[in-house]
């Protein structure tokens, strides 16, 4: 197949641009393994509420406030909505671009405290993590996206603070942008698989 | 996370600041930290390798008083076990054939001055760093180290009360996500430096094959670790917290972490056989002068692999308990699995017909890991079929097809990439002769070890037994003489070790001086002194790339081979 095979001539070989910046593709391979690590959680969840046979929630064990919570999900993504708006605003130099950031900042911590406070009622009801399999999954998974959020919200206020002084590298923001989307979009899924 | 080019430079000027010791231990160049993640590998792949040693003995020698150790009691023996066995996987084959050799290698192939991260890179050998400090300390703790295997299942893993090594458990599994987690920063680094950072004129495939072989590795890894980190999580709070994730008594299951263990177990397995194919096939070319037959059959070969080992991992719970319809399609993927595997070994046969062969050091390994996979590849069909897996389940049988897969990988692999890249690392040769005679000892050894344990396998015995005085059919005269075969071969395996040892240092000192391309090979790697420079080339002569890595013996050309860097 190989042998006495024509050598093929080439151009002169040329630097190659970036597929995209360093930081940006590093921040997605590092999202596709936080994907398959909530999926690794919700699936084990899936299965143990399917081995309930129905029985769901477990018996003496509240059900979570699906209603309630599309709430803390519509500010969710709002924010991440306006995270949007700012990073297009940053893009045309309009100005707008830092005030739109610490909305969707505040919007983020806002379905961060109500989640808070969502958890303060639950564990009133009894639903606590040694509880039942339902507390146990419920506060490890929302804990779990919770820290995400909280982790994505801070380096949200870095890039803001950045970018107030003009020192913000496109690329630091895109990375942030690109963590900070993948907690907004996961959500849904857990909101749906979980919660209902 | 964002590393312009001035900030590149910036990391680059600032490295030389650090002198001494510190030069190394603080260095964020990426030869530097491979041969850390290799130091490192082969200092835990001592203290595994004298863990075999001592079960060994107990199983030879029931109870004896083992020299160096002393009677091995039953908790002792479990934790050797597990021990060696986590120590093997994730401390030497996952840091030696990944993150050393990808670390020391990828750049250098690629023609890039470092990786994209190398602040990030130096992290992640920090925090391998400390996960095997963990894990050696975990030995130490009250209790002792964790006994309940490398797979650590529930609920024996889970509950305190059960494995009786509260404290160890938990540090395992806490070393295992360290590990993890450096192994991730690791990983993102491989994968955005060959996207990114190839050398001008280097094309997809103009890659070498084991640089591919390492990112396909890495992304394997990187897909498969979520779920089980998910594991881990429940696993930790269900050992610490009193959750019940895996405990049926609360409506949890104790499948599920088998469930998500060999999501990612299984896919490991490729994770560490794809960097060793790698080394295999570029060895085999430049021992043979002649092109790597099916550059691109390898290739998506590597690929097909790495998707099809998202879908055999229940082959794991034949016994376990899944329903039998799963368990048939199961099989199915699984024995579908061992065809793009064979296609390899048929690649690398074809590369070598007709070549003009020279048996160095390394190729006597990379010829023997053809040979002993092969044997690991077929018998892994016993187990992959459900019906006969059900017979030779959690037997030696599993276990020296196992051995004769990891061997294969993690030490004939290992030997071959270290022999091969030896002369680049440390700008020495080593010595041949005590390099063939390591080689012939250590090869005979292991099969003078795994040979008889298949036999005693087919003959039913059972794993993870500490002695088999209590089960009277399985303590015969002649069963028990196979386990001192094994023994034997395990030590004679172990002492061949100095062999290499002293070759390998004394020749780090004393060797013959190794000149830039000591094999005549075509990668770039071979291209910059040995060793390399910081930054591997002067900045104003970092390489061009005009052709594919496999030109050798190219018609019409007077040398034999045809450096990817020499314009046409
Ligand atoms: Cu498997």
């Amino acid at each position: 197949m190989t042998e006495g095979q024509v050598v093929e001539l080439r151009p002169a070989p040329v630097a190659r641009p970036k597929i995209m910046p360093d930081g940006v593709m590093g921040m997605l391979i590092f999202v596709f393994t936080e994907v398959m690590f909530f999926a690794g959680f919700i699936s084990a969840f899936s299965v143990v509420r399917a081995r309930a046979d129905g029985v769901w929630p477990p018996p003496g064990q509240p059900t979570l406030p699906f209603e309630q919570t599309a709430m803390n999900t519509t500010l969710l993504l709002a924010s991440g909505a306006v995270t949007w708006s700012a990073w297009l605003a940053w893009r045309r130099q309009t100005g707008k671009a830092a005030t739109r950031l610490l909305v969707a900042i505040v919007l983020g911590a806002g379905f961060v405290a109500l989640q808070g406070r969502e958890w303060v009622a639950l564990l009133a009801q009894g639903l606590t993590l040694t509880s039942s399999s339902l507390g146990s999954f419920f506060y490890v998974i929302v804990g779990a996206h919770g820290l995400h959020a909280l982790a994505a919200i801070s380096a949200l206020a870095w890039s803001w603070v950045k970018l107030r002084k003009g020192e913000l590298p496109a690329s630091a923001f895109a990375t942030v942008q690109v963590f900070w989307y993948f907690v907004v979009l996961i959500w849904p899924f857990i909101y749906f698989q979980v919660y209902r | 996370m964002a590393h312009s080019s001035t900030a590149h430079a910036h990391e680059h000027a600032h490295d030389h600041g650090p002198q001494g010791i510190l030069k190394y231990i603080w260095s964020t160049d990426h030869k530097i930290i491979g041969m850390q993640y290799m130091f490192t590998g082969m200092f835990m792949a001592l203290i595994g390798g004298f863990m075999a040693y001592t079960f060994r003995m107990q199983l030879a020698f029931p109870g004896a008083d083992i020299p160096l150790f002393g009677v091995v009691s039953p908790g002792e023996y479990n934790a050797l076990v597990t021990n060696h066995g986590s120590i093997m996987i994730f401390w030497v084959a996952m840091p030696v054939l990944i993150a050393a050799f990808g670390n020391y290698l990828i750049p250098l192939m690629i023609g890039a001055d470092d990786m994209v991260f190398p602040r990030l890179n130096r992290l992640s050998y920090q925090i391998f760093l400390l996960s095997a400090i963990l894990i050696i300390a975990s030995q130490f703790v009250p209790g002792g180290g964790f006994g309940g295997a490398w797979t650590s299942y529930p609920p024996l893993s889970a509950n305190p009360a059960y494995n009786l090594t509260g404290l160890g458990a938990t540090m395992w599994l806490l070393a295992v996500a360290l590990e993890f987690v450096a192994f991730l920063l690791g990983g993102i680094n491989f994968i955005v430096t060959l996207m990114n950072a190839r050398a001008p004129g280097m094309r997809a495939y103009d890659i070498p094959i084991v640089v591919w072989m390492i990112v396909i590795a890495s992304i394997l890894f990187m897909l498969s670790v979520g779920p089980l980190m998910a594991g881990a999580v429940m696993l930790l709070f269900d050992q610490t917290l009193g959750t019940g994730f895996f405990d049926p008594g609360t409506g949890g299951d104790p499948i599920l972490w088998q469930h998500l263990f060999w999501f990612f177990g299984h896919p490991e397995v490729y994770v560490v056989l794809l960097p060793a194919l790698g080394f295999v096939a570029e060895i085999i070319t430049v021992f043979s002068r002649k092109k790597l037959f099916g550059y691109k059959t390898v290739l998506y070969t590597a690929v097909a692999t790495a998707i099809l080992s998202f879908f055999v991992w229940a082959h794991h719970q034949f016994v376990a308990g899944i329903d039998p319809r799963m368990a048939n399609v199961f099989t199915v993927t699984t024995l579908l699995i061992s065809i793009p595997i064979a296609e390899v070994l048929f690649v690398i046969i074809a590369t070598l017909y007709r070549g003009s062969i020279t048996l160095t050091v390394p190729m006597l390994w990379a010829l023997a890991f053809v040979a002993e996979f092969l044997i690991g590849g077929v018998t892994g069909i016993f187990l992959g079929a459900s019906g006969a897996d059900i017979y030779f389940h959690d037997t030696y049988f599993v276990l020296a097809h196992f051995h004769y897969t990891f061997f294969p990988i993690a030490i004939i692999g290992t030997f071959a990439a270290v022999t091969m890249w030896f002369p680049k690392m440390f700008g020495r040769m080593m010595n041949e002769k005590l390099g063939r005679i390591h080689f012939w000892l250590t090869v005979t050894a292991f099969n003078f070890i795994f040979i008889p344990l298949f036999i005693l396998g087919t003959a039913g015995q059972h794993r993870r037994i500490y002695d088999y005085n209590h089960f009277p059919q399985l303590a015969t005269e002649g069963l028990q003489d196979l386990r001192i075969v094994a023994t034997t071969a395990t030590v004679v395996l172990l002492l061949s070790q100095v062999l290499f040892l002293f070759n390998f240092f004394h020749s780090l000192f004393k060797g013959e001086k190794a000149p830039d391309n000591p094999w005549k090979s075509n990668t770039l790697e071979w291209t910059t002194s040995s060793p390399p420079p910081h930054g591997n080339w002067p900045p104003d002569a970092m390489p061009n790339v005009y052709r594919g890595p496999y030109e050798y013996s190219v018609e019409g050309r007077e040398d034999d081979y045809w450096p990817q860097n020499q314009p046409a």
